[in-house]
């Protein structure tokens, strides 16, 4: 019979492995599930990650990879600093909302002022718009104990009200005849995060991306205070054994992730959406969720994790276009990886071993 | 009462048990007699739990036999074992906080009454034995020598054949030893078996009427316990002579550790609060702290620590007030600890040992700079570790939980060693320790005294304490008896400052 | 804005519809929690059985097929849950956040045929001369058989925990797996029980809210219900009394709202529409202070070792 038997310690193998597996295990059972739907599985599989990649109009997915990877990057790598404390933020999705607002609203404030200033501002109203959203259950749990898991999540119904609000009231256009929705801030100067360099899907959201890989990477291998994240979900009382305030560790690790949170929905609501309307958010905050884990909760592994689930985005919509694959059927894709990869994950702290004895 | 020569009651043949990289047991064979109270004697890792486990029917062997009264005994389950008249009373982990006595022993027994008959019934059997028990209290409140009295009404209840004790006196204070020892002879004269682990010799001594000893795994030897000298009874079980730990005459210095009118609350839900403790540790001296499990030394090493912080009067390093000072800058100041539990709280079971040194060395061994982490020096300290206490591992990149039990706690012990406190806190500091490695932390703190450094050995040895400590004292439902010297000392008055009896009486036999 | 449109009795008798979803859902839950486990997919299995009744009942025209369906799927997908954590000794909190995307997700793909149907009614209570008192009638025996079902479990739930066996080593795993393990009890084979259990109950709660509070079928429609519920076992100090007490407030504050929404009052509606979550906030923060009956083994997985 089969049993499972803890390892020594975790396998280094295994645990680079199993991202790798779980997408293969993916791609088998998400194939097998296009042909439920009547879909030719090879055909979808390879619409979802070689076209974006390698087809015909590679050139114009290619910078798309970054657009949509991004955000994606950028609020997993603030959830994965909580997730290795054991703090569950899981109302991303309303941090970027609310950085979206503040962002937005700031810029707009402005208008139609053109000066240098403006864009800056806005980038520090939208990283403070998600901190403060993030501080709401953050503070809540210093203080009276509250589970972050619910609260966060619970904030993210209220700032879809709020984004409901403020399409339909202060900050919806007053030139837009009356539909819903913001003035577009691609088509103002000032407040526009345009492409960095042209055709290549760069903007300063990208950047923010990058640094924030590099930032928390150094902050989680050679600094304190990323070994203190580090033990305290490793081994919470050895933490605090080790001097470790949890106080003090989870407002750093749920604003951290709230502030980028919030970067994450300014630099899409100023740049590729260009607009606060009732549907701008398209659960990038959710998604993220998936991407952090996919990536191991490791920085560089973040980044890679993010750039597939951007491919996943973008191959689905094309086969969304070209082979009438549903959007939900792509939502299932990713829910699935995810699934494969928390399980396979028990291959790196246990062997599997063929035992002959009868019953355990 | 019936005493059936007609054979023994449980024999064991040939039983073998292998776990991946360790055998844990090879080919033991012995046999229990009816009405027998039998030792099964062995170091810590000699395979004493596993072998119980397969009796009880929680792992199987790989091979061998047991057969019970002549016929073949080989339970899939504890449920069955129960059924077969088998019943054990565990060291740790079989006891729900939350629930109350009779809720407990309920889930003990295949069929239970009904819970107000079960509640008489708990009543008659420990007024009956000695054991005094309220049925309706929530165990989580309950002392470690009445939890104990939980398990073995649960047994008794069922009116077992075969009661299986697992270490049952570390957790009691000499007094209460002695009443448990009358309620075993009691059973036993009535022609119950009882296979009483354990690996305090004296104990066995008096109370067995036969023991095996385990030593790797294997049945190294048998005798009969009142015939033979614990020494020679200690060489079986470690299979070498042993070593007292040397104990120099030391001058002591200057008060460095004071603590006084200490009280604080636990901080976890079936803690025991601190009351009002008072106590002082000079330079070069040890200070025991004994006392039953469960009566606040986890509390007492979380306050030195500074885990838990109290009014800053309550404790003076020097004379200076540090008690709202955190344990990053005590270490700075030279208070250093070390927890019992050794997976999770002096050490975090996933990291790496280099990591691990990190953890407590990085004030004091100059391992970061401004926040930033110098690993190279990290790993450098872990290593000087390894090599002082003789910590068996591959490597300082190896996770702590691949560890022994022993070995990470010459990893512990060593890593707070190596950083020359001035005060250095230790609770259990050799516990499932085997005696060579037990020997060797041991002497590792009485060389630390001699350099001048203030010990406080928080422990549940009592032998240990009276080895090693200049002073002892006991702590007993979160108070702290005054400091006595230890010379002198008898196991009666250091019994009555652990709380002598805690309310139980006499068996009335 | 006419204050005077709103009907108490109606409003009472509403009140009972709109907590039906989140009491089922959250005495599921607290089975599971009480076994020990967190399964925080709860908003998943609702989603996924609001859609499997919804389907099911439409095709087969039958409400009672649908509620059975809503429930097997529900206990179906529970067993994802039970393959990650208690097999591959997944971490449960995320865990149950991939059962919840995932759900949300198949959901969506098995509803899209059904957007836009009407689903055939399910029967009330129609008891001569008791249904048609005026005030108690409505209130309390004029409803669909599933809002007494959710009453009637509850009470059985409470029974359960408190009286027999069975409830005494579910709190025992909960408690102390490690001790429950020892005396042998299956610990992984109680917990999947337990799990399925709360699956079933999610499912038939998704059901409701498709099939009866609605009716129809929307993506997302179960809206935070779940994570309601769980809230709702915390504020309910895990015991089945007190989950409905709680679930009855829910439901009131939602009703209330729509009301005051229908009646035009002054204050936007997006405000009113957020109003439920904040109030679970709200109630979460005042009653975190005790967590003294959480079970103890809550959200650790069990491994059996040596």
């Amino acid at each position: 019979m089969i049993v499972l038997e803890k390892r020594p310690q975790p396998s280094r193998v295994w645990s680079l492995a199993t991202p790798l597996v779980a997408v293969l295990a993916t791609m088998i059972a998400g194939g097998m599930l296009f042909a439920l739907l009547g879909k030719n599985p090879i055909e979808a599989i390879s619409t979802i990650f070689w076209e974006p990649l390698f087809g015909e109009f590679a050139f114009y997915y290619r910078p798309q990879l970054l657009v949509k990877g991004a955000p994606l990057i950028l609020i997993a790598i603030g959830l994965s600093l909580g997730f290795r404390a054991g703090i569950w933020n899981i109302g991303a999705e309303g941090q970027y909302i609310m950085g979206a607002i503040c962002g937005a609203g700031a810029g707009l404030a402005f208008y139609p002022l053109d000066a240098f200033y403006i864009f800056p501002i806005m980038v520090i109203a939208g990283a403070l718009g998600g901190w403060i959203w993030a501080m709401i259950p953050a503070f809540l749990k210093v203080k009276f104990g509250t589970n972050e898991i619910l609260v966060s999540l619970m904030l993210v119904y209220v700032a879809e009200q709020m984004l409901a609000s403020v399409s339909l009231g202060l900050l919806k256009n007053p030139e837009g005849f009356g539909f819903p929705g913001s003035r577009n801030l691609q088509s103002y100067d000032s407040a526009h995060n345009a492409e960095l360099i042209a055709g290549t899907g760069m903007h300063w959201g990208v950047v923010a991306a990058f640094v924030a890989v590099i930032f928390a990477y150094v902050l989680l291998n050679r600094h304190m205070l990323g070994f203190h994240i580090r033990l305290t979900g490793e081994a919470p009382r050895a933490a605090k054994f080790a001097g470790v305030k949890p106080a003090r560790l989870i407002l750093f690790c749920l604003g951290m992730s709230g502030a980028l949170a919030g970067l994450a929905g300014l630099f899409e609501v100023s740049g590729p959406a260009g607009q606060i309307s009732i549907d701008f958010n398209v659960g990038y905050g959710f998604t993220a969720i998936i991407v952090a884990f996919l990536g191991r909760l490791h920085p560089v592994g973040i980044l890679l994790a993010g750039l597939l689930m951007a491919l996943t985005y973008i191959g689905g919509e094309i086969a969304q276009g070209s082979l009438g694959l549903p959007a939900a059927a792509i939502q299932v894709f990713q829910g699935m990886l995810l699934f494969f990869l928390l399980a396979l994950d028990l291959l790196t702290n246990f062997r599997i071993a063929i035992r002959k004895s009868e019953v355990a | 009462m019936t005493n059936q020569s007609s054979g023994p009651l449980l024999s064991l043949k040939g039983l073998t048990k292998a776990y991946p990289g360790v055998v844990a047991n090879d080919t033991v064979s012995f046999d229990i007699g009816e009405g027998e109270v039998h030792a099964l004697l062995g170091e810590n890792g000699a395979g004493k739990s596993t072998l119980v486990k397969m009796i009880y029917g929680l792992v199987k062997p790989d091979s061998g036999v047991m057969e019970l009264r002549g016929t073949p005994y080989a339970p899939a389950e504890p449920r069955q074992a129960r059924a077969d008249g088998i019943a054990m009373v565990f060291q740790h982990f079989s006891l729900f906080d939350a629930l109350n006595v009779a809720e407990n022993i309920a889930l003990g027994m295949e069929n239970p009454p009904a819970m107000r008959d079960l509640a008489a019934r708990i009543r008659e059997v420990s007024e009956t034995y000695g054991l005094p028990l309220d049925p309706y209290r929530t165990v989580g409140d309950l002392s470690a020598g009445e939890r104990q009295r939980v398990e073995i009404i649960r047994c008794l209840l069922q009116d077992p054949k075969l009661l299986i004790m697992d270490e049952p006196t570390s957790v009691l204070t000499p007094q209460e030893v002695e009443i448990l020892f009358q309620t075993l002879q009691k059973l036993r004269s009535e022609g119950t078996s009882i296979l009483y682990i354990s690996h305090k010799l004296e104990e066995i001594r008096t109370l067995c009427d036969h023991a095996t000893i385990l030593r790797l795994g294997k049945n190294v030897g048998e005798c009969v316990p009142s015939e033979t000298s614990a020494r020679d009874m200690a060489e079986m079980m470690v299979g070498s002579a042993l070593q007292t730990p040397e104990r120099s005459g030391r001058e002591f210095g200057d008060v460095a550790m004071d603590i006084s009118g200490l009280s604080v609350p636990s901080p976890s839900a079936f803690g025991t609060a601190l009351k009002n403790v008072h106590m002082t540790v000079r330079k070069g001296e040890i200070l025991g702290i004994g006392g039953v499990a469960g009566n606040g030394q986890d509390e007492l090493l979380g306050v030195l620590s500074g885990e838990t912080l109290t009014e800053a009067d309550a404790v003076k390093l020097h004379g200076q007030p540090i008690g709202k000072i955190g344990p990053t800058d005590r270490r700075a100041m030279g208070v250093l600890a070390a927890p019992e539990e050794r997976l999770g709280h002096a050490a975090a079971p996933e990291m790496s040992l280099t990591e691990n040194a990190m953890l407590t060395g990085s004030v004091r061994e100059n391992l970061e700079k401004n926040g930033f982490l110098n690993w190279g020096a990290a790993q450098g300290f872990a290593e000087k570790i390894i090599e002082a206490f003789d910590v068996r591992t591959p490597g300082p990149e190896n996770a702590a939980r691949s560890l022994s039990g022993g070995n990470l706690q010459k990893f512990v012990i060593g890593r707070e060693v190596l950083q020359n406190p001035d005060v250095l806190v230790v609770n259990q500091p050799t516990w499932g320790v085997d005696a060579a490695a037990a020997a060797a932390i041991r002497q590792s703190l009485l060389d630390l005294a001699a350099k001048g450094c203030a010990v406080i050995c928080i422990s549940q040895d009592l032998d240990e304490l009276m080895e090693i400590a200049d002073s002892f004292a006991a702590l007993n439902e979160g108070r702290l008896s005054a400091p006595r010297p230890t010379q002198g000392l008898t196991v009666d008055e250091i019994g009555l400052m652990m709380g002598g009896a805690h309310g139980m009486e006499v068996a009335h036999v | 804005m006419d204050l005077s449109a709103i009907n108490p009795v109606l409003l009472i008798a509403s009140l009972m519809v709109a907590a039906t979803p989140i009491l089922l859902a959250a005495i599921g839950e607290l089975v599971v929690e009480k076994a020990g486990v967190l399964n925080l997919g709860v908003e998943g299995m609702m989603i996924v059985g609001a859609i499997a009744g919804f389907a099911i009942t439409v095709e087969s025209g039958s409400p009672f097929f649908g509620f059975i369906a809503a429930a097997v799927a529900g206990a179906i997908l529970s067993l994802l849950f039970v393959v990650l954590t208690q097999v591959a000794q997944a971490n449960q909190v995320a865990s149950g956040l991939a059962l919840t995307l995932f759900g949300l997700g198949l959901s969506a793909l098995m509803g899209q045929g059904y957007v836009g149907i009407k689903p055939p009614a399910t029967p009330k209570l129609d008891i001569p001369v008791l249904s048609d008192l005026p005030v108690v009638g409505p209130i309390l025996f004029s409803h669909d058989l599933v809002l007494y079902l959710g009453i009637a479990l509850t009470a059985a739930v409470w029974a359960a925990l408190k009286y027999t066996r069975m409830g005494l080593i579910l709190r025992a795993v909960g408690e102390n797996h490690d001790a429950a393990h020892a005396l042998g009890y299956k610990v992984v084979r109680i917990r999947t029980l337990a799990i399925m259990f709360g699956g079933a109950c999610a499912g038939l709660g998704g059901a409701y809210i498709s099939l009866i509070r609605v009716p129809q079928w929307t993506e997302g429609m179960t809206a935070g219900v779940g994570w309601i519920a769980l809230a709702l076992v915390v504020f309910a100090s895990w015991k089945p009394w007190r989950a409905l007490l709680g679930a009855y407030l829910f439901g009131g504050v939602t009703v209330v709202q729509l009301n005051l929404q229908a009646a035009g009052v002054a204050i936007p509606v997006e405000y009113l529409a957020m109003s439920p979550y904040l109030i679970t906030i709200l109630v979460l923060v005042i009653l975190s202070a005790d967590k003294s009956s959480a079970p103890a083994a809550l959200g650790r997985n069990f491994h059996a070792s040596r």
